[in-house]
Order: C-alpha cells, then sequence, then structure tokens
C-alpha cells in the first residue's frame, strides 16, 4: 500500500468519528454520577428472595426522598440513587427496606454537591494543564526538528489527536448514558486524563520515526518528499504502535471482563481511548503534519 | 561477556529475594503486609466541612491540630483499628473550605461512628438567681435561662471526669455519680463561687441540659466537683468519657459519607487480584508468541516489574484501592511497551544486516529516545492526575507514576542485559528465528 498518496483519505474516519461524538454529547450529554453531581447511592442484597422493582419504588415514597431510582444489580442486590440524604434519612430508607425481607447493606455512599462541583473544576483545569504541558513537552522534544516542520507544529498536531481520542471515548459514554444510563464518575474523568498521558504514545513513537527519517537523510544529503518520509515513518512503525497499545488493551480487557465492578467503566473507556488513540496516530496525526505542511508551502509560494 | 552473565545472575538473585520478601510478608497482618483502601477492606469514610470563620487566621492553625486530636481521641476510643484522620483542603487550588476527613477501617455502622465522632459535649456551671430556686424548669423540663447567672466555669477548665458510685450520702451508695476535677486555673475559679455563694444553687449543665442544681454547702478549695443526675452507669459512663474527649475546637458538619460492607471489599479485592493474573499470563502469552526470544526476556522483566512493585507497595507502604489495582493493571500493560519497541528495533537492525549483539545495543540505543519521549509523557500525566485526584483515587496516580518510573528501569536495565547475556549468533537459524518477530517469510 502506497501510503504517502493516499494520506488525505486517512482523514474519514476520525473525522467522522469525532463528528458521531460531538452529536452524541450535544443531544444527549453525559449523566453525572453522584461523586460529581452529588447525591446517595445505597446497595442492598436481599439473602433469601429479593422483592420486585415496583414494590422497592413503592416502599420508598412515603419517605419523601424525591426521585429513586431503583436499579437492580447481581441476582440480589438493588442500587437505590438518591438526592444527597442525611444520616436519619438514610436510616429511615434502610429501615423500611429491610422490612421487605432479609436484607444486608453492602454500601452507602452519600456526596454533597459542593465536593462534586469543585471536583468537576478541578477535572478542568486538570485537562488544560495536561494538555499545556504536553504541547511544550513535545515542542521541547522535537526542537531539534525545524525543517520542514517547526517543532511547535508537532505539538500542536498532537494536540488535536488528542484531542479526538478523549472525544471518541465520551461520545460513547454519551450513547451508553442515553440508552443503559451509563454514569460518568471521578474515575471516568482519571480514564480521560490517563488516555491524555498515553495515548500520545503512538504518536510520539510516530514522530519520533519521522524526527530520525528527516536526520537521516539531512546526514546522507538525501532528497525526499517530507510525504514520502512521513509515509516511510508511519510503515516503520506500524507495527510497534499497534502492538503496544494491544498489550495495554490485553491486560485492560481482562481488568474489564473480570475485574471489579467499580473499575469496569473505568476499563472500557480507557480501552476505547487506547484504541483511538493508536489509529488516530496513524490516520490523523501524521496526515495532519503533512497537510500543515503543504499548507504552509503553498502558502508561502503565494 | 561474562561481566554481563554475572550482572544478569545478580539480578536473577536480587530479584528471587525481593520475591521472597514480598511472599513472607503477606498475610498476617505484619508491618510489611499489603495496606488495603476501605473500598477492598470494608469500612467507612466521612468527610466533614470544617467552620473555621469563627477562628482567627492565626488561630486557625493551631484550632485544627487541636481538631485533629481531639477527633484522633474519639476515633481511637471507638475501637478501630488503623483509622485516618486528616484535614484537607478543598477548592480547585486548595485553597478553599478546609475539610475533615475520617476513615474508619471495618466500620461499617455509619450512624454509630457519625455519633461518636460528632458529639460535642459542653458541660456548664451556672448560679442560681436568688429568689428563682422554685423556677428552674418550665413545664416541658426546659431550664428556664432567666433563672440562672453565668460563672465562666465550664468543661474548659476540666482536667479530667471519673465514674463514682455514691455521693457521700448513706442512702444513694450504688448510684453512679460523675466526678469532676478541675485544673489549677478552674479549682481557683471553683473556690472563689463556691466561698462567695454559700448557701446558692449551682446549675450544673450538660449541652445545654440542667443535670442538677445543689446547693452549696460550704467553700470547695480542692477543685474537685461531683456531679449527679439521675444517671444509669451507662449514662455516667457516656459522660465521664465524653468529658475527657473533650469539646470540638472547631464546629464541623457532615458533607458526605461513604461506607462499604466486608464482603464487597472482598469481592472488588478477589476481581482486581483474578484480572491481574488473567491480565499478565494473557500478556506473557502473546510477547512468547509474538516476540520470542525478547519476548521471553520481556516477560521475564515484566515477572521483576510486578515483584519490584509490590516490594515498594509494602516499603512505601501504597495503601491499594480498586482504582489502585486498576492503575497497576494498566502499569503492566504500559510496561512491556518499552519491551516491544525495544524488540521491534532489534529486528529492523538484524534486518539491516548487523551482527547481533551490535543490533542489540543499536536497538536499545535508538528505542531509548522514544521511550523517553513517551515515558516523560506518562509522568506528566500521573504529577498532574495525583494532584487533581480525591484520596481515594489519588492511589491510582501513584500506583500508575510508579509504575512508569519502575518500568521505565527495569525495561533499559534488567532486559538489556538479559538479551546480551544469552549472547546470541545470528548466523544460527535458531538465533535468528529466536530474534525476529511476527511472521516473515
Amino acid at each position: 500500500m502506497n501510503i504517502s498518496k493516499n494520506l488525505k483519505y486517512f482523514f474519514i474516519l476520525p473525522g467522522l468519528l469525532s463528528l458521531a461524538a460531538v452529536i452524541a454529547l450535544g443531544l444527549w450529554g453525559l449523566r453525572p454520577g453522584i461523586d460529581l453531581a452529588g447525591g446517595s447511592l445505597l446497595q442492598v442484597t436481599y439473602q433469601d428472595n429479593r422483592p420486585p422493582v415496583q414494590q422497592v419504588q413503592k416502599i420508598t415514597e412515603p419517605l419523601e426522598l424525591g426521585e429513586v431510582r431503583v436499579q437492580p444489580a447481581d441476582q440480589s442486590s438493588y442500587i437505590l440513587r438518591t438526592r444527597a440524604l442525611a444520616e436519619d434519612e438514610h436510616n429511615q430508607l434502610t429501615a423500611v427496606l429491610g422490612g421487605l425481607g432479609s436484607m444486608q447493606e453492602d454500601q452507602f455512599t452519600t456526596i454533597g454537591p459542593t465536593i462534586g462541583a469543585e471536583l468537576l473544576q478541578k477535572a478542568w483545569i486538570a485537562i488544560v494543564l495536561v494538555v499545556l504541558c504536553t504541547i511544550i513537552f513535545i515542542a521541547w522534544a522535537f526542537r531539534g526538528v525545524s525543517k520542514p516542520v517547526q517543532s511547535w507544529k508537532y505539538g500542536i498536531v498532537a494536540i488535536v489527536t488528542l484531542l479526538h481520542d478523549i472525544l471518541v471515548p465520551a461520545g460513547l459514554f454519551a450513547v451508553l448514558g442515553r440508552f443503559v444510563g451509563a454514569e460518568v464518575d471521578a474515575l471516568f474523568i482519571v480514564a480521560l486524563l490517563t488516555i491524555l498521558g498515553i495515548s500520545i504514545n503512538d504518536t510520539i513513537v510516530v514522530f519520533d520515526r519521522i524526527r530520525e527519517n528527516l536526520r537521516f537523510n539531512e546526514d546522507k544529503g538525501r532528497r525526499e518528499e517530507f510525504e514520502e518520509v512521513v509515509g516511510r515513518s508511519i510503515t516503520q512503525t506500524i507495527a510497534r504502535s499497534i502492538n503496544t497499545s494491544l498489550t495495554v488493551v490485553i491486560v485492560l480487557a481482562a481488568l474489564y471482563l473480570l475485574g471489579p465492578v467499580v473499575t469496569k467503566n473505568f476499563a472500557l473507556t480507557l480501552i476505547v481511548g487506547m484504541i483511538a488513540g493508536t489509529y488516530s496516530s496513524i490516520f490523523l496525526a501524521s496526515p495532519l503534519l503533512v497537510a500543515w505542511q503543504k499548507w504552509s508551502v503553498r502558502g508561502a509560494k503565494k | 561477556m561474562f561481566r554481563i552473565r554475572y550482572a544478569s545472575v545478580v539480578i536473577l538473585i536480587a530479584a528471587l529475594a525481593t520475591g521472597f520478601f514480598v511472599w513472607k510478608t503477606t498475610g498476617g497482618d505484619g508491618r510489611f503486609d499489603f495496606k488495603l483502601g476501605l473500598d477492598l477492606s470494608g469500612g467507612t469514610h466521612l468527610v466533614y466541612d470544617i467552620d473555621t470563620s469563627k477562628a482567627s487566621s492565626a488561630d486557625r492553625a493551631d484550632a485544627l491540630t487541636a481538631l485533629t486530636q481531639v477527633i484522633e481521641r474519639r476515633v481511637n476510643a471507638f475501637g478501630v483499628g488503623e483509622p485516618v484522620v486528616q484535614i484537607e483542603q478543598g477548592g480547585a487550588l486548595g485553597t478553599g473550605q478546609y475539610r475533615l476527613v475520617v476513615e474508619l477501617p471495618g466500620i461499617t455502622d455509619t450512624q454509630a461512628a457519625i455519633k461518636s465522632i460528632g458529639e460535642t459535649p459542653l458541660l456548664e456551671f451556672k448560679l442560681v438567681k436568688a429568689g428563682q430556686e422554685g423556677n428552674l424548669a418550665d413545664a416541658e423540663g426546659n431550664p428556664v435561662a432567666a433563672s440562672f447567672e453565668d460563672t465562666g466555669l465550664t468543661g474548659k477548665f476540666l482536667s479530667r471526669a471519673s465514674l463514682q458510685f455514691g455521693n457521700g450520702s448513706s442512702q444513694a451508695l450504688a448510684t453512679p455519680t460523675v466526678r469532676v476535677d478541675f485544673n489549677s486555673e478552674g479549682a481557683k475559679l471553683f473556690g472563689d463561687i463556691t466561698s462567695a455563694n454559700v448557701g446558692r444553687e449551682l446549675g450544673i449543665f450538660l449541652d445545654g441540659k440542667l443535670l442538677s442544681a445543689p446547693v452549696i454547702q460550704d467553700k470547695i478549695t480542692d477543685g474537685t466537683a461531683i456531679i449527679s443526675g439521675n444517671f444509669t452507669a451507662e449514662t455516667a459512663r457516656d459522660m465521664v468519657r465524653n468529658l475527657n474527649l473533650g469539646a470540638l475546637p472547631l464546629p464541623i458538619m457532615l458533607e458526605s459519607t461513604q461506607s462499604i460492607g466486608a464482603t464487597l471489599g472482598d469481592e472488588a479485592l478477589r476481581a482486581g487480584l483474578v484480572a491481574g493474573l488473567i491480565g499478565f499470563l494473557a500478556l506473557a502469552l502473546f510477547m512468547l508468541l509474538w516476540y520470542r526470544l525478547p519476548g521471553l526476556v520481556a516477560v521475564v522483566s515484566l515477572t521483576i516489574y510486578c515483584v519490584l512493585m509490590l516490594a515498594i507497595f509494602k516499603l512505601i507502604p501504597v495503601v491499594l484501592t480498586s482504582a489502585g489495582i486498576a492503575g497497576f493493571i494498566l502499569s503492566v500493560g504500559l510496561a512491556v511497551d518499552a519491551n516491544v519497541l525495544i524488540a521491534e528495533r532489534l529486528k529492523e537492525e538484524l534486518a539491516a544486516g548487523k551482527k547481533a549483539q551490535d543490533a542489540i545495543t543499536q536497538g536499545f540505543a535508538r528505542a531509548w529516545l522514544a521511550i523517553r519521549d513517551s515515558n516523560t509523557a506518562h509522568i506528566i500525566a500521573a504529577v498532574i492526575l495525583f494532584w487533581f485526584a480525591s484520596s481515594l483515587i489519588k492511589g491510582f496516580a501513584l500506583v500508575f507514576g510508579l509504575g512508569v518510573v519502575v518500568s521505565m528501569l527495569t525495561a533499559i536495565t534488567v532486559s538489556r542485559t538479559f538479551i546480551l547475556a544469552l549472547g546470541l549468533d545470528e548466523k544460527s537459524r535458531v538465533g535468528r528465528f529466536l530474534m525476529l518477530s511476527g511472521f516473515h517469510k
């Protein structure tokens, strides 16, 4: 396959996916969990026989706890979500639930709205910080490379790629939130931040190879179109890009399938982000670099 | 060659010793046993907002320290192993609301825990105004404020409280009473009050409730007061405990609660271990099948990485949570990353017709730039994550950051030493087969 000739078609897949993600996010948004929005979560297990959902819903009505969302978990458990409950409301709730059968409280979490709002604010700052630090770092790491593309452009392209990499899992959770009620929690934000940190990997690997090939050409006094260099670099690195991500996806798949319930969505977010990160390093980062170089050459000629 | 082989034997022995340490110190609750977070061991996590508006900024630090100490005493009285009591500052930049974080491993009765932490006993002594002796309490039993005058004597001057039976008179021998000893300042105040007001009634209040109003018989200079109210042995004991533990220097308000049952924690721990083990095995299989000899080296070096990380968890010690275990599992996947880069490089160098040993050293040297750059990006993310995360998630960032550093070290030292020590020959067919990877003609 002649990669350098087909570079312009490479934008199609990441472009469509980003568009779909933006539409999903715009239409449905993300469903914040209680650690971000505040609220209470109670998980109870009925040892013998679990009463039907309607009965649970009905018995909690007189307590005036606002909307109580009851969700079955496992064979014998329920997860109840409500507004943030005070301790006495929590006691009343467990008391009426205990009246329905032999019941055991597995976990109870209540989080005030201010902590959640603070966390969300911190998340935005963290995302901006990671993005800024990454641009600066890449611009620094590639400082020796100035021809034919300045080093800061590598940084910007890496960031566009990164935005795509977190847009895709965010879009997925907008869809999952709409159709299966998946919530995003603090761990989801951690996953996005981690994706920002690790999916840059593949982009760095390709850029590193472009850097090396450019230096090699310069040393040998060889002339090669930038496009060709990029195409060659992709061919040389595609196996490791895929394999380095594959190893991470293998362990994350184990975490998703076998790991604890609390980290399942976390693992899924990371898996999707890793896969998006791998193909975007090939299908988005490098072609972007070439397009930018061509565009600035054309601009210079005018 | 000899030196390299010598080094690899040393590495193996050190790794075995570390592994032995990890294995020997696991279970049995020793000093080096793994520390499990509340979400794995079960327990209660409470966050209180601290009202610092009344404390001047100069007093704030002292008041916060005093608060931590009082809460620690109360928590310890509750009988929890290894409780955590710490002050955190909220806000995006850590300059906002002060918060008190209390972690009680093994306690799932949140109601009892909240009660034992939040109780603020306030002991006050007030003189009954002359002529008001018959008008101490209203119909509902609430004290009539207008009948009392403040003396300035409160539980603040307490040196200790103790439980006594009987108040000296014979008919009440078995009645539980609370004996209060004042400190020297309190004793003097108490002496002044009693000497100036012989014959008057002194009301004793706990949390605004009138307990009793005995008549001052004589001047009391030894700084001891006996409080009798309608105590049972149990209520008297509670009062003694609460008085001794002291009042809170700053008001606190419960902001969030989290309690996790031990069974749920056990399940999460088991699931985390299974996921880690299966993930590792699947990864090892992939590395062996695809990269053959460099794959085997990667697996050995990955095993050493895991052992090292577990030892570090024990030595620091790192409190392991579900998020931390997820971070560790992720770091295992990332740790082979450097090995993959090296193995791919090695293949290229061999394809370019280099000798095996040269290909290995140059493969490592060339892969180093990419390894360094990608790991630096990881470390940037880990540091920012550590700053961002709340306490339960900080574990993830810590494990992830440690993992990046340790894996980089093991990949470039351990893997390199082993593969050089094997001394492969690129001319033999076996040697070539072992060093190449994937499918090729």
